[in-house]
């Protein structure tokens, strides 16, 4: 079994990644600490032959939603650009990709903590921490063609909720993708 | 990003909810999907110094929940970088360069406990002990051990050890007899060879009864330079 420290040092910054698209900056500090923290108890119970990152990253996720629940019971914070605005108010008039640097894309989070919790893990382990299908569905317990299905699922459930102008690039004649 | 090539959603899935929107010619380019490209957007690669600290962090946390089984740090001296490993109990590891710092540390993982990080606490009073003695400035270790890495008469030898004075030396002969077996010369001097925790069991102070310098973990001229060291105080 490899030393935790390599662990961290191998999938720290991943982690951090899926905790900063999840929580913004600040929260996904204290987000990465709560997951490698749980993480090191359970070290030396996990399976010698367990995908770390994909452990790690469900973790991270589980992690990033308490912090979103525990968010939406407290006061909502001055806005300082990280504090998660409704849908519709975040980057309006900007393009959507650059005013995700530096600060949360609240819109599409919102839409991701929309998902249904099959289609969230698949788009969060696929798209955000960039894990192909087949460990995706290690480390959601599923198979690979039920997480391909779920993560393409979440993504149609996500285009629809953007709507067009949410999806740069997107050719202006397509039919709106709106809800009916 | 884009070490994974497979991040493009499957076009071929079926989508209900969106008919005849964007899966009209199965030649639809990759790049073209917007939202996959918001999606990777929302994660920038982090600023390599928020990850220093949130290992610090975790460091510090881990020790206060009790789950820090190993702190480590490598701390620069004359001799080359040395790999110091502390447990809760005290430490249990000085490592020479030459030994492989990332091989010791996944044999601590194997030995003692995969629940090892870098931490800058519990290791601080034996990196200032260690650079005192390398500056003429200390004698004597003052600091807690864990020998659990050293077992039955290799332990025995190592307790002998400890009460060879700085600037002393002692034969292989003589730390067998003073451990309890004259005999076991052989035996003293492999125990010396596996001492876990050298300089601070000062395994350098044993020479050969003929005077010449013998082998040592961290090779002869560490040896070599540690015994001119003392020996100038």
């Amino acid at each position: 079994m490899q030393p935790f420290d390599r662990v961290v040092e191998e999938h720290g910054a991943a982690v951090l990644r899926v905790c900063t698209a999840l929580l913004g900056p600040e929260e996904a500090q204290d987000a990465w600490s709560e997951t490698f923290l749980a993480a090191l108890r359970a070290y030396p119970r996990l399976r010698p032959d367990s995908n770390l990152q994909g452990w790690l990253v469900t973790i991270a996720h589980n992690k990033a939603m308490d912090a979103l629940r525990r968010r939406s019971r407290a006061p909502v914070p001055a806005g300082d650009g990280t504090d998660l605005s409704p849908p519709g108010t975040a980057a309006a008039g900007d393009d959507p990709a650059q005013a995700a640097v530096g600060r949360v894309d609240c819109e599409l989070l919102a839409a991701v903590r929309a998902l249904p919790p099959k289609q969230q893990a698949a788009v969060v382990h696929h798209y955000l921490a960039d894990l192909p299908y087949r460990e995706v569905a290690a480390a959601l317990g599923t198979s690979p063609a039920a997480a391909r299905r779920s993560a393409a699922d979440g993504v149609a459930a996500l285009r629809i909720a953007l709507g067009p102008a949410g999806t740069a690039g997107e050719p202006t004649s397509r039919p709106l993708p709106r809800k009916r | 990003m884009g070490t994974n090539t497979n991040i493009t959603p499957n076009h071929n899935t079926p989508v209900p909810q969106d008919p005849g929107g964007g899966h009209s010619g199965a030649g639809r380019p990759e790049g073209d999907d917007g939202l996959v490209a918001r999606l990777r957007q929302a994660r920038p690669m982090p600023d390599p110094d928020a990850l220093v600290a949130l290992r610090a962090r975790l460091a510090a946390e881990a020790e206060a929940e009790g789950l820090l089984d190993v702190a480590y740090r490598v701390v620069d001296s004359p001799i080359g970088p040395l790999l110091v490993a502390v447990t809760a109990d005290g430490l249990a590891r000085v490592a020479f360069e030459n030994e492989g710092h990332g091989e010791v540390l996944e044999e601590l993982a194997a030995t003692i406990s995969p629940r090892i990080l870098t931490a800058p606490r519990r290791t601080d009073p034996v990196a200032r002990q260690l650079d005192e003695y390398f500056a003429g400035r200390r004698r004597r270790f003052d600091l807690e051990l864990d020998l659990r890495l050293a077992r039955g008469f290799r332990r025995q030898v190592l307790d002998q050890l400890r009460l060879v004075d700085f600037g002393h030396t002692v034969s292989y002969g003589e730390l067998a007899r003073s451990a309890g077996n004259p005999r076991a010369v052989r035996a003293a001097g492999s125990a010396c060879a596996t001492n876990p925790v050298p300089l601070v069991v000062p395994c350098h102070r044993v020479v050969r009864s003929d005077g010449s310098i013998g082998q040592y973990r961290g090779g002869p001229e560490a040896k070599r330079t540690l015994l001119a060291l003392e020996a100038a105080a």
